[in-house]
């Protein structure tokens, strides 16, 4: 049995008529393999936020961290100083800069309301710190600022940050085998369809063997009809899906997975990649459904 | 043309032919007679290379079957017109695609065959009737279709199964009349009938032998007519 892809493309027009415009299979293939497209693009869309997101989590907040101390007074005072000087005079600290009060307020607004008794709240200071590439030695670091400010705690956020990166990956991963077995499900519903055409189409089978026709011929008819059916159904779930994640509500500036359920850039180019995807698996499930039931036939 | 050697089929344990031997010369006709079940559909569908003989041999166009790839087949059945009682068509192509479906498998230009296409129309008397669909014409007008399409390719055999089993008189005088044609153009037919009186009514026309199946044994059932 030979096989020629490009016919899939520049069309067989002779063997397009042998098969039967309308078939049991004919809604099937296109509805499966379009609710398919659909999933596959809401999970890539999904699998892409969760790749920003981890991003974000591992790149950037990766290189800041945060001194904070607890003291009152003068102390404090003097303490915040002599942070600021160890951590200017750090190697692998790019900035060092306190948070001030306001700003700090500004941070706990949205869980403690405003018109906050600013003075009466024991709130620590805060310094922000931005890490070069390489980063400090933390050790040497941890011990200079216990020395010059003992009330001072140095926290680079990987005790939090782990967790939620490991969370991401796994997450990641579910996604990447959803799409698997989302593919897996074309697959089969593919072949199904292609012996539930194949079976329901016997006699014309028969009657095309008996004029001569070649299994190659018959089995390219029935096959590119498949593929068609499953690409354009493909490519229908995939515009509804766009659709769909264009829709959603942003908000830039958020990091949060929902408010990152979008596409930009280079992410555009994946979703067309479904329902090409979808063709090549749907060619090569039909192609090897029909050559099976073409062998067994006689 | 067609050589049965010792030729034998069972369907389980069921002997339906049992060393048949018998030859169909080159532009020779056969009528092919005996009692339902005997084996007649089974035969003609070794000749068409449709089943394959449990034991002894058929050769086809000088060629032994069971010797065959499925490509030879394939090309075999090219130079082989087939008629069925129940005519198969594609019931989703018009009446002169489906005359033309021959030429479509074997890879043709039709646009090369019309002038062929539109004389086979007028040939089997159905010019007026090229666009319509197999559902929508009678018993008579599907079995001249089926011998238009089984004459297309212009085979060296025709092989008729009981194609006046579902007409009239007429209408059989009419499809045994371009049989009668065909056989005075070269070619061989082998026409399964059980109707006697169409048997008859050949005596005259082309020189006809009639084979006689009965019990899975083929004879030549009395003189030639």
């Amino acid at each position: 049995m030979s096989f020629n892809p490009l016919t899939l493309l520049f069309g067989d027009p002779s063997s397009d008529q042998v098969v039967p415009p309308k078939g049991n299979s004919a809604w099937l293939t296109g509805f499966a393999s379009g609710a398919m497209a659909f999933i596959a693009v809401f999970a890539l869309t999904l699998s892409l936020a969760v790749g920003r997101l981890a991003d974000y989590w591992s790149l950037d907040l990766a290189r800041t961290a945060t001194v904070q101390i607890i003291a009152e007074g003068d102390s404090l005072s003097a303490q915040s100083d002599a942070a600021l000087r160890v951590l200017r005079s750090t190697p692998g600290i790019e900035s060092a800069e306190i948070i001030d009060k306001s700003e700090q307020l500004a941070l706990l607004e949205p869980w403690l309301g405003s018109n906050l008794p600013a003075e009466s709240l024991p709130i620590p200071q805060m310094i922000d710190v931005r890490l070069g590439e390489e980063g400090p030695d933390v050790d040497s670091l941890i011990l200079r600022l216990k020395a010059e400010a003992p009330d001072a705690s140095f926290d680079d956020h990987s005790t939090w940050r782990a967790p939620v990166l490991a969370a991401s990956q796994r997450l990641r991963l579910m996604v990447a085998l959803s799409l698997a077995l989302t593919a897996m499900i074309t697959v089969i519903i593919v072949v199904l369809s292609a012996h539930n055409a194949l079976a329901s189409n016997r006699g014309i089978i028969r009657t095309l063997r008996l004029l001569g026709a070649r299994d190659s011929y018959i089995a390219r008819a029935f096959v590119r009809r498949i593929t068609m059916r499953a690409t354009i159904g493909a490519v229908l779930g995939m515009g509804l899906a766009m659709l769909a994640v264009v829709s959603f509500p942003r908000q830039p500036e958020a990091n949060g997975l929902l408010s990152g359920m979008s596409l930009s850039g280079a992410d555009w180019v994946y979703p067309f990649l479904v329902p090409v995807l979808v063709g090549i698996s749907a060619y090569a499930a039909s192609r090897l459904a029909a050559r099976y039931h073409l062998h067994t036939v006689t | 043309m067609i050589s049965l050697k010792n030729a034998g089929f069972s369907y389980g344990t069921r002997a339906i032919l049992k060393d048949v031997n018998q030859e169909l010369a080159a532009g020779s006709f056969h009528f092919l007679t005996g009692p339902s079940g005997a084996g007649k559909t089974t035969l003609l569908k070794m000749c068409y290379l449709s089943l394959m003989p449990d034991s002894g041999a058929i050769e086809v166009l000088g060629q032994d079957v069971s010797r065959l790839s499925r490509e030879q087949v394939t090309q075999m059945r090219r130079r082989i017109g087939v008629v069925h009682q129940d005519c198969q068509f594609l019931n989703h192509l018009t009446i002169r695609q489906n005359i033309a479906l021959p030429l479509l498998v074997a890879g043709k230009n039709i646009e090369d065959y019309m002038d062929n296409l539109e004389d086979l129309l007028a040939w089997v008397d159905m010019s007026g009737r090229a666009d319509a669909y197999p559902e929508e014409i009678s018993g008579g007008e599907r079995q001249r279709l089926a011998l238009a399409r089984a004459v297309i390719m212009d085979p060296d055999i025709i092989i008729a199964d009981e194609p006046t089993g579902n007409v009239d008189w007429e209408m059989g005088q009419r499809i045994l009349t371009l049989l009668v044609e065909l056989n005075k153009m070269g070619k061989t037919i082998l026409l399964a009938t059980h109707d006697l009186n169409l048997i008859r009514s050949i005596k005259g026309r082309v020189p006809a032998s009639v084979l006689r199946l009965k019990d899975g044994h083929l004879s030549l059932a009395g003189a030639r007519l």
